[in-house]
């Protein structure tokens, strides 16, 4: 297997995957069924890493799974390569608009074991699709998946992912979409489960006019470590990105958030644009923030935007004197700060599990 | 500034890129504990100098030399280096001493080294490659109880206030080229400013390259004693000559309580021609710690020059209540690679850091603005801002922000802001309708884009600093 | 009944208030007048409970309760009320999910049933519409992008539905042009009963010809020192606040 990647690369600096490699993970055993949300979307499930028909709903979209050759530079995403054996591949034809489905993960066993999922989604031009991404679990395991994503002109993929996974759970999560002109990557991602885990999203917009958002929210407490990585590369002229991250770190908790605008020559008129926020809790909790600019055109606007701080005085102040017990107005300024990074997404019923896994945060132990 | 100004300035070119014909004693190329044990001795040190030297040595043979920067170069050939040059007559004991030649020399760079001719209320230190050549003001300053001198000197003359700061800030081990001055310095500017003592007038340290293939390596040692505080300048100037030269500096800044210390550079190094030829690799180690509470320590920068700069003036923010701040600077044209920026680490309760930087990147240049931020689990009540735009002129170039920012304290509070744009159109039509020329619009949106920073000059700097911005951007707008 | 008794209060090492010492029955609206830094911001915060002040002596007493002790929302549901000098904004909070959330708190605590959507929102138009204001003030985030003028149009608003038994206003006339000082005043008026009393702090005469107080009191270094009728406002405003410390 290829080596995991170390905190001398500087893409992993503030990420250590020691305790990862000192876990000897096994072959996934069969998955126990869960209990899944019936949300009335057609579905593809999949239990310890293996699709299971029994409580998938297919749709016209989805095929099977072809094993890819990968020489990535990306540790992670080479070790996917190697190691997987089954995953989602959504095709939606040109023109057609395929509705919302739901990718589901669950996994859960008694001796740690790893699985490697790699996705494909695929739009035709003038394409839409929502894909809503759900991962759960219980017990030690490495989720290490990689989604590929290809949108051809004027198509539209909105991508909410929403990962509880198990508190023990080790979940690195690689997603790399290529955008294509008048194409846009609409992501969210919720950090809310998971012992320590990563999102790591390349997006290259190749086509003029391409767009792409990548918001996300962590919602840390514990030891747990969370880490949102991206990389947007503007190749062609007139695109645009925005990227709004939220960090909410209670206890010994730890939050990074990395980003990267770049900028390719000849990329004139883009508009590039990154918010980093976060909210530190407990004076045992830790925020660090690398938002990055690499920019090789002169008709540009990029900007970004970084803060780390405690929770209003003045606000609280100004709730609690309405009568709003304090316990209740925190959680008010905290769902507030999320606002701006929950946003964009619309679709409702991506916005009513956002909504109960945040709400569901606050009560957790 | 009228546009008779810019045109004479642009016509100038880099104005500093004469050489001075002089005799020179130069010591072997290479470098070995020979040439360390030669410094050491040519300097008159005592024993514990020259060991601190070759424990520096011994360390910088087993590092590398760091290669997370944005810049590119080919390898630096350490053994083809002079290490040592300086000119042949024994070191003058006043000004009248000083060989003519040399006091043309700076007279041409515009700072005059005879007192009455002087620049009002300014202390110089002349380094001349490898040595102090002139220091002037002394007397007026030691009344003062103020030790300005050579380094050279100090170790000498005050080895317990050197032995007890220096390398205490930076450390020899720091990084490869602060190991490597640390190795071979050869002089630079001591200050010691005694307890509630308001230093009676600027400082001013003037370095020079002129000998060839020689590596320069100066060290600056500035102590701030409890209430005291200084203001010290220094500028930077070398001949224009083909092949690339390696300047390698180190300063360290020791504010105890309730001290202050504002540093301000000029930066000027010869920065090649406009086809990358030649020009100075810079890489400087600059610190500054802010040991005492209440203490504060001010960095402001111009960077115009050198065809590598490699710098990132720190401080450490130990005292509780102490203050740092970073104001920058940064020019790039035709070649140059500049990765410019600096540390704010936040130790002490209630620290504050500002930081400005302003990058402006023309021809075929990069320019990288690279910071860290880190607020310490002890920092309570820290605050850090932070706001660095970088400004493109052209379409070869680039701009690049890499800031890092660690908060591990619940009441601190971080803010920092990015931006990167083009001069406007609209900006430039404007000043052009109203009658300005081209490279005069320019000039004057530039100046006014680094305004932030400008003002945090002192006076005579300031002027100076304007006048180069324009002159480093000659060229760069169609 | 408001009863303050020789309160003392500092910030840090520094004593603002030093004795103060008031009653302001029910029915009642009470003036405080003085100087810049006489410490009229401070008795708002230390009687609404804000953190960063410390009592080092004396009480006060609400409707028989030592409230001292008691978080700013209990407080709130006491029925103390604050208008704030420089109402706080609250980016991502909804005003009416800020409005019913406050109320419904209030009112559990008040032993009241809580609102559902559509009462609250009756209930709120309502108030929105007597206060003069547009019905996206709902809508809104609290405060942000609000004028001046809005602003203390929205404190009157919450003020209107929490109705409070005691309301401090502190210095909710500076910066408001005669228009907004008259909705202020309109907002206070209306709320005038029997069991209703207002504690009206200000520099300036002239909120006092539209919230006609009963007692004007004069704070100066933090005491009172003075009290007296209304017109007690009108000196003060032709001769000015010098040499009242001494009195």
């Amino acid at each position: 297997m290829t080596a995991l990647p170390t905190k001398k690369l500087e893409a992993w600096r503030y990420t250590d995957l020691r305790p990862l490699s000192g876990i000897s993970f096994v072959a996934p055993p069969v998955g126990a069924a869960p209990a899944l949300p019936d949300l009335g979307l057609p579905r593809l499930v999949f239990l310890n890493g293996v699709f299971n028909a029994a409580l998938s709903s297919p749709f016209a979209f989805a095929r099977g799974f072809a094993p890819v050759a990968e020489d990535s530079a990306l540790p992670l995403a080479q070790i996917n390569a190697e190691q997987a054996h089954d995953g989602a591949t959504l095709h939606v034809p040109a023109g057609v608009d395929a509705g919302t489905v739901l990718l589901i993960s669950h996994a859960t066993g008694d001796v740690p074991f790893a699985f490697h999922l790699r996705h494909r989604i695929t739009l035709g031009e003038g394409a839409r699709l929502t894909v809503l991404e759900i991962a759960k679990g219980e017990g030690i395991y490495w989720h290490n998946p990689v989604t590929d994503i290809t949108l051809a002109a004027n198509a539209a993929l909105t991508h909410i992912r929403v990962q509880e996974e198990s508190r023990a759970a080790y979940s690195l999560a690689t997603i790399r979409a290529s955008v294509a002109a008048s194409a846009s990557y609409e992501h969210f991602t919720a950090t809310i489960g998971g012992q320590l885990s990563r999102t790591e999203i390349h997006a290259a917009l190749t086509g003029p006019g391409a767009l792409a958002h990548l918001n996300a929210a962590q919602l840390l407490n514990g030891t747990q470590h969370g880490d949102f990585t991206t990389v947007v590369a503007h190749k062609a002229p007139g695109c645009a990105s925005r990227q709004t991250v939220k960090s909410v770190l209670a206890d010994t908790a730890r939050g990074v958030f990395q980003g990267r605008i770049e900028v390719a020559r000849g990329a004139q008129q883009t508009d590039g644009f990154q918010l980093s926020q976060a909210l530190l809790l407990s004076p045992g909790a830790e925020m660090d923030t690398k938002p990055e600019l690499e920019i090789f055109a002169d008709d540009v606007k990029c900007s970004h935007g970084a803060t780390v701080g405690a929770l209003d005085e003045e606000q609280l102040f100004y709730l609690r004197s309405r009568g709003i017990p304090e316990a209740q107005a925190r959680a008010m300024l905290i769902r507030a700060f999320l606002e701006a990074a929950l946003e964009p997404v619309t679709q409702k019923e991506a916005r009513t599990l956002l909504e109960a896994a945040i709400n569901n945060w606050w009560v957790q132990p | 500034m009228s546009t008779t100004t810019v045109q004479d300035l642009a016509e100038q070119k880099y104005k500093y890129g004469f050489t001075t014909d002089i005799a020179m004693e130069e010591f072997p190329r290479g470098l070995n504990e020979d040439i360390i044990r030669l410094i050491s001795a040519k300097k008159n040190e005592p024993e514990w100098m020259l060991e601190w030297r070759l424990k520096a040595y011994a360390a910088w043979l087993t590092m590398e030399e760091p290669d997370w920067a944005r810049i590119h170069h080919p390898p630096i050939e350490y053994q083809a280096l002079y290490y040592y040059a300086a000119p042949a007559k024994a070191a003058p004991k006043s000004l009248e001493e000083v060989d003519p030649e040399l006091l043309k020399t700076y007279e041409k760079l515009g700072i005059p080294l005879n007192e009455r001719a002087a620049l009002a209320g300014v202390a110089v230190d002349a380094v001349f490659d490898s040595v102090s050549v002139a220091t002037t003001f002394r007397e007026t300053l030691a009344k003062a109880g103020v030790i300005f001198c050579p380094i050279s000197e100090a170790v000498r003359e005050h080895p317990e206030l050197v032995r007890q700061y220096l390398g205490s800030v930076v450390p020899v081990r720091d990084n490869y080229f602060a190991a490597l001055n640390s190795a071979v310095f050869s002089d630079g500017s001591f200050v010691y400013v005694p307890k509630g003592v308001r230093c009676p007038m600027e400082l001013s340290t003037y370095f020079r390259i002129n000998a060839r293939n020689t590596g320069q390596f100066e060290r600056t040692l500035i102590i701030a004693d409890e209430a005291a505080s200084v203001s010290y300048l220094e500028g930077c100037t070398a001949p224009m000559r083909d092949e690339n030269q390696l300047h390698a500096a180190v300063v360290e800044l020791v504010a105890l309580d309730e001290a202050k210390i504002k540093y301000s550079t000029v930066q000027n190094w010869y920065p090649g021609d406009a086809e990358g030829k030649g020009g100075i690799y810079n890489f400087v180690t600059k610190r500054g710690a802010c040991r005492g509470r209440n203490s504060k320590i001010s960095w402001t920068q111009v960077e115009t020059g050198s065809a590598i700069t490699w710098k990132y003036p720190s401080c450490v923010l130990q005292g509780d209540g102490s203050v740092g701040e970073f104001y920058s600077v940064a020019v790039t044209n035709n070649y140059q690679q500049a990765d410019t920026g600096t540390k704010m680490i936040h130790l002490g309760k209630n620290t504050t850091s500002t930081i400005i930087s302003k990058g402006i990147s023309a021809g075929h240049s990069d320019n990288t603005y690279r910071g860290l931020v880190r607020i310490a689990a002890s920092a309570s009540g820290a605050r850090n801002y932070t706001q660095c735009d970088s400004l493109l002129i052209g379409d070869q170039c680039g701009a690049h922000t890499v800031p890092y920012i660690e908060s591990r304290n619940t009441s601190a509070k971080v803010e920092h802001e990015a931006t990167t744009s083009k001069i406007a159109e609209d900006q430039l039509f404007y000043c052009r309708s109203r009658g300005l020329s081209q490279e005069d619009a320019v000039g004057l949106i530039v100046n006014g884009f680094c305004k932030d920073v400008l003002k945090e000059l002192p006076m005579e700097f300031a002027v100076e600093a304007q006048k180069l911005l324009s002159v480093s951007l000659e060229g760069s707008v169609g | 009944m408001l009863e303050i008794k020789n309160l003392h209060a500092r910030i840090g090492e520094k004593e603002i208030l030093r004795g103060v010492n008031l009653t302001v029955p029910d029915g009642e609206i009470h003036a405080i007048m003085g100087p810049n830094g006489a410490g009229k911001s401070t008795l708002s915060y230390v009687l609404s409970g804000r953190d960063g002040y410390e009592v080092t002596e004396g009480e006060v007493i609400y409707n028989g309760q030592n409230i001292l002790d008691l978080p700013p929302e209990d407080r709130a549901a006491a029925g103390i009320f604050l208008a704030f000098q420089y109402p706080v904004e609250l980016p991502g909070v909804g005003n009416a999910n800020f409005l019913r959330t406050a109320l419904n708190a209030v009112r559990r605590k008040r032993g009241q049933e809580e609102l559902d959507a559509v009462a609250f929102l009756k209930l709120a138009r309502a108030a929105v519409k007597s206060l003069h204001m547009k019905e996206d003030f709902l809508k809104r985030n609290v405060n942000v992008g609000f004028s001046g003028g809005e602003k203390k149009r929205n404190e009157m608003l919450q003020m209107a539905l929490l109705k409070p038994g005691l309301a401090i206003l502190d210095e909710t006339d500076s910066g408001l042009d005669i228009d907004a000082l008259k909705i202020v005043a309109e907002g206070v008026n209306a709320l005038r009963a029997p069991d209703f009393s207002a504690l009206v702090i200000t520099h300036y005469q002239r909120l006092l010809d539209h919230i006609v107080p009963d007692v004007v009191h004069v704070l100066a270094a933090g005491r009172i020192v003075r009290s007296g009728p209304k017109e007690l406002a009108l000196e003060l405003e032709a001769r000015g606040y010098a040499g009242l410390e001494a009195a």
